[in-house]
């Protein structure tokens, strides 16, 4: 009796397990948004935030009943920022059937994905990758991104620092990376070409060196008014500090990379003074005030880097889809570059070559601790 | 059994001291808060008590549970036996991408690629005894030789993998000379060096190869002049690499038992007697370089053919440690092992990514815990075994002659 | 002639942070022939073990000096104790396995406590309080040669003299001299050969300690990658400098921060690495043990 009892159970059992499944499979099929970037690793701070804010918006769309009936799904791949994994990440996310994906968050990483992903006809939506011949080569009809190319940036730095602080002879840094040397090439270029100011020192430092006096102390021999520096925080702490240190009042412009609160943690007073460009100040759009207080309920914690263009470009990638009605590589390009979109950065929508119209940069500087807009 | 409790007891406590500082205390220097993990003291000692006591016990019983490791290299002398276990494993290769995504089959190309490295290398390290840190530069020689001669002259695929090979054993023998009179860690700190000056070079030298942007748009190869969708083109490189990887086997084992690969190994095993027997040893060590060097020349153009963009972050000195620990965990001059210790490096970390953050630790970890359970690899040579190895002497720290 | 001077003394801190790494993988190389990888880490966790104290007292209260003196201290004891653990599990059992293994054990060890500290703490760069005030009657000279430079220098000759008189002068020196010149006669002897080695490790981190707090409060930030970089460099200098002699790995330091720092400052910065090695792979190429290595002929 017992056993025949058993048997009955388990038999039941099996079946609402399949009766689940079988429901699952009457249900619409949900749109796979594919989020890939850095979850881990040394840059992962600047791409979790993006992470979350996709998250936050498909939670709040999927709550309102998704787009066009379907639920959205993330299928979430961490890319360490590294190129090779990259691919392998694009390849995983083509395997899963995402539909459309919003990454990544390094320019090399993007780069080396997006080939990938145009011959599987994927729109990418990027909110942070901002190698210009991304856009400008016209190679990558599937690419789109929520954040100005490094050669505006550099446009930025170079005009502040030529027409607004009147400096004459500026050395330019990077860290030999491929975010921060390209905004030095740029950066060398404009002002070359704005025949205001001259270049009197290009060079590079090596992250993880011992010692950086030996480049600060190139810096001061070429008497330079000015350092534009292109690469991330950690660099720029550094050769900001053994500056000061040495008694150098050099003025220092640096880019979006530098534009972190960490910088100003790290390098503490001497933190003070510095320039950085960013993407322009929203704080004032209650699409702003709205997310940030969003990922402060959800996640107890302040937003990190591009989490507002993140949030934008998931935004932009809903609506795009609701508008086209349906994911179609040809319908939802089509969306993007007609249909204007309500976001934290203000309205959008996208250009032939994929840039953002209507996002840019701003330049702000650090005093009292924080970081302010000038601008 | 009480003074293993207290040994282990000891061990424990000594691991919690140990971790203290690191693991306990968590410190935000910049609002200047300490947090204090005690919970993680706790896992430590425990974890260490329980290891310190599993340990002794192996420790004590060695000799017993030895026998449950398979000793492979009975089971691979035996020649029918061999000849079925070939054939199944060639089946399986065979048909693998049927059954797989092309996730994973890219992921297998990979673990397939780092085969061919492994058995490169294996030439250099394994046969010849030249202990090689910086052989990823002849990788990086092969890719960029693909992309920038595809950037400059449209050059494809299959002109460019013997040039890529040509060329990367032209490095070869150029490392080659200046290191003749070297031996041991000279000689692997200076390959070192030059793994990095190649890669330095790679990453400023903009003009010539486009610095850390890396080059990207390189084509895949060609099936007989048509281009092929992303999913086939996979499925193509793999069976490519499946093809390169039996070839390059074929061609070591012809060469371990030829004169080139007699000489390798008297090289490897007493430099003076081999020069007394008359072998030119200049030409033995070059001839060394220059194969292995070719070897990595090929895939590096592989690589690049697969990955479609190459930058300089790929072929640092973490691809040579790695390509070494995968011949000497495989177990050092023997081929399967370099194929095993390939699979197992490369797939491991795969499906550890579970473990996300944790892979690389357990990487670490299992490297060491092989090493220091089976020095031998998991396919030692039994050929070594015939005679006892010296005690490492140390008067003697770097020869010349 | 500023600028010489200044790179000069640039060039000098350098040297001395890679000498005090440098000493590690020396000895441990004059005594078991292997190359520590796992080292340029010790000097990490020592970085790490010094901020971690100095931030917990500074939060408890305590004045500059003492927060800086205790730190070291702790940064020594604890780098000392992660030294001999490393050897005793990853080395020891090694010993008398074919010379490849221990290398890829070291590797291992080197990857596995890479990962360890970025979990335990954190993958961003933390500050590190500072702790070195800026001696006011230096300050004239500040574009030369900062406070920090200074007592990174002191510290470093304070050091040598130490580590000279212990190698010459004790017991246990002259155990250390005798096994690393004959492992088997040192046994022989009666010497204790497993204490010596160990002893080896003990010492070599606590000087890898030293400079990794030295290097903490000189940049004022350290991130758990610090150390393979740093490695590589203060190995290239020990072997520069002939690898198992002591005052050739601080000539070999010398020499190697010298060429970086006058390479970046009269030629260029973007290659100062290359610089470096290139400078490695002549020396070895007319001396090959090391500019002061002992020349042994191998007798058949």
């Amino acid at each position: 009796m017992a056993r025949k009892f058993q048997f009955l159970s388990g038999v039941v059992l099996f079946a609402a397990l399949f009766a689940g499944k079988v429901n699952f499979a009457t249900a619409a099929e949900p749109i796979r948004l594919g989020v890939a970037g850095a979850h881990s690793g040394d840059l992962a701070s600047y791409g979790l935030p993006s992470l979350n804010a996709a998250r936050l918006v498909v939670k709040e769309i999927n709550a309102k009943g998704g787009v066009l009936g379907r639920q959205i799904e993330i299928l979430a791949e961490d890319d360490v920022c590294k190129p090779e994994i990259a691919t392998n990440t694009a390849t995983k996310l083509i395997s899963e059937k995402a539909d459309i994906v919003m990454g990544h968050i390094c320019s090399g990483a993007t780069k080396a994905a997006l080939g990938i992903y145009k011959d599987a006809k994927l729109i990418v939506v990027s909110p942070s990758a901002t190698n210009p011949e991304l856009t400008q080569s016209g190679k990558y009809p599937n690419f789109f991104r929520t954040i100005a190319a490094d050669d505006a940036q550099a446009r930025q730095e170079v005009d502040f620092a030529v027409k607004v602080l009147h400096l004459k002879r500026l050395a330019v840094i990077h860290d030999k990376g491929d975010y921060g040397k390209g905004l030095a090439e740029f950066a060398k270029e404009f002002i070359e070409k704005s025949g205001a100011a001259e270049v009197v020192l290009y060079e590079g430092v090596t992250p993880g060196a011992v010692d950086y006096s030996a480049i600060v102390q190139k810096i001061k021999r070429a008497d330079a008014d000015g350092v534009i520096f292109g690469g991330y925080h950690p660099e720029a702490s550094k050769v900001v500090s053994q500056m000061r240190k040495k008694g150098m009042q050099t003025v220092f412009i640096s880019d979006d990379g530098v534009k972190d609160d960490t910088f100003i943690k790290v390098a503490g007073p001497n933190a003070e003074g510095v320039y950085a460009s960013g993407p322009k100040d929203t704080s004032k759009n209650p699409l702003t005030k709205a997310a940030i207080l969003a990922h402060q309920t959800e996640y107890g914690s302040e937003p990190g880097a591009f989490f507002l263009n993140a949030y934008a470009a998931t935004l932009a990638i809903v609506n795009a889809i609701d508008k086209a009605g349906s994911t179609d590589f040809e319908a939802v390009t089509k969306a993007l570059r007609q249909q204007a979109v309500d976001t934290p950065l203000g309205s959008i929508r996208f250009d032939e070559r994929g840039d953002a119209i209507g996002v840019g940069f701003s330049m702000y500087v650090v005093r009292g601790g924080a970081y302010q807009e000038v601008l | 059994m009480l003074a293993e409790l207290k040994k282990a007891m000891l061990v424990a406590v000594w691991f919690m001291f140990l971790t203290l500082p690191i693991l306990v205390v968590k410190v935000n220097p910049i609002e200047q808060k300490v947090v204090w993990r005690w919970a993680n003291l706790a896992l430590v000692g425990l974890a260490a008590f329980v290891l310190t006591l599993a340990g002794r016990y192996y420790g004590r019983h060695k000799t017993e549970l030895a026998k449950y490791w398979p000793e492979f290299h009975p089971l691979l002398a035996h020649p029918a036996l061999k000849r079925f276990f070939l054939a199944i494993i060639a089946l399986l290769a065979a048909l693998f991408p049927l059954f797989f995504s092309s996730y994973q089959i890219n992921i297998m190309t990979t673990a397939l690629m780092y085969a061919v490295l492994g058995l490169g290398l294996n030439i250099v390290v394994g046969l010849a005894g030249l202990l090689d840190l910086g052989y990823v530069a002849f990788y990086a020689v092969g890719a960029y030789s693909y992309a920038l001669l595809n950037y400059h002259f449209g050059l494809g695929f299959w002109a460019a993998l013997p040039i890529g090979g040509l060329l990367a054993a032209m490095f070869g023998i150029a490392l080659g000379f200046p290191v003749l009179r070297l031996r041991g860690d000279y000689l692997a700190i200076v390959t070192l060096g030059f793994g990095e000056i190649i890669r330095l070079i790679l990453e400023n030298w903009n003009d010539f190869s486009f610095g850390p942007s890396g080059i990207a748009g390189i084509p895949r190869p060609g099936f007989f002049g048509m281009t092929l969708s992303v999913d086939n083109a996979i499925c193509y490189l793999y069976y490519l690499v499946l093809l390169l990887g039996l070839l390059t086997i074929f061609v070591v084992n012809r060469l371990r038992d030829s004169r080139i690969g007699r000489a390798w190994i008297a090289l490897r095993e007493d430099e003076i007697a081999c020069q007394a027997m008359g072998i030119d040893k200049t030409r033995t060590k070059l001839t060394a370089f220059a194969l292995g060097a070719s070897w990595a020349g090929m895939v590096g153009v592989l690589f690049a053919a697969k990955t479609t963009f190459i930058n300089p972050a790929s072929f640092t000195f973490l691809e040579s440690a790695i390509i070494l620990a995968i011949v000497v965990l495989g177990g050092m001059g023997s081929t399967v092992g370099v194929v095993i210790g390939a699979l197992v490096f490369i797939l491991l970390p795969e499906y550890l990514r579970a473990f996300a953050d944790y892979r690389m630790l357990l990487f670490g970890m299992i490297m060491v815990g092989v090493m220091v359970f089976r020095p031998q690899g998991i396919i030692g040579t039994s050929r070594r075994r015939s005679y006892p190895l010296p005690d490492m002497d140390l008067g003697k720290e770097a020869g010349h002659d | 002639m500023d600028y010489f001077l200044e790179l000069f003394f640039s060039g000098l801190t350098r040297g001395s942070i890679y000498a005090l790494i440098a000493l590690g993988y020396t000895m441990v190389y004059g005594i078991i022939g292997l190359i520590n990888f796992a080292h340029g880490e010790i000097y990490m966790i020592g970085a790490f073990t010094a901020l971690i104290c100095a931030s917990v007292l500074t939060v408890w209260g305590l004045p500059p000096l003492a927060v800086l003196v205790l730190s070291a201290l702790a940064a020594m004891i604890w780098s000392a104790a992660y030294g001999f653990t490393v050897e005793r599990i990853a080395y020891r059992p090694l010993r008398h396995a074919p010379r490849l293994s221990p290398l890829i054990s070291a590797i291992g060890m080197s990857i596995f406590l890479q990962n360890y500290v970025l979990l335990a703490q954190s993958a961003d760069f933390v500050p590190f309080p500072a702790l070195i005030p800026d001696f006011a009657w230096l300050a004239p000279y500040r574009s030369i040669i900062g406070s920090s430079d200074l007592v990174i220098l002191l510290t470093t000759t304070v050091v040598m003299i130490l580590l000279t008189l212990l190698i010459k002068g004790t017991k246990i020196g002259k155990a250390m001299r005798a096994t690393s010149q004959d492992k088997q006669m040192a046994l022989l002897l009666g010497i204790d050969v497993n204490f010596v080695i160990s002893a080896t490790f003990v010492l070599g981190s606590a000087l890898a300690a030293i400079g990794g707090v030295l290097i903490a409060s000189h940049i004022g930030q350290i991130n758990f990658a610090i150390g393979f970089l740093a490695g590589i460099k203060a190995f290239t200098a020990a072997v520069l400098g002939g690898i198992g002699s002591v005052p050739g790995a601080v000539l070999g330091s010398l020499l190697l921060g010298w060429t970086e720092s006058f390479a970046t400052g009269y030629i260029s910065s973007d290659y100062e690495d290359v610089f470096a090695f290139a400078l490695l792979v002549l020396i070895l190429i007319f001396r090959p043990a090391g500019i002061l290595g002992r020349r042994h002929n191998q007798k058949v």
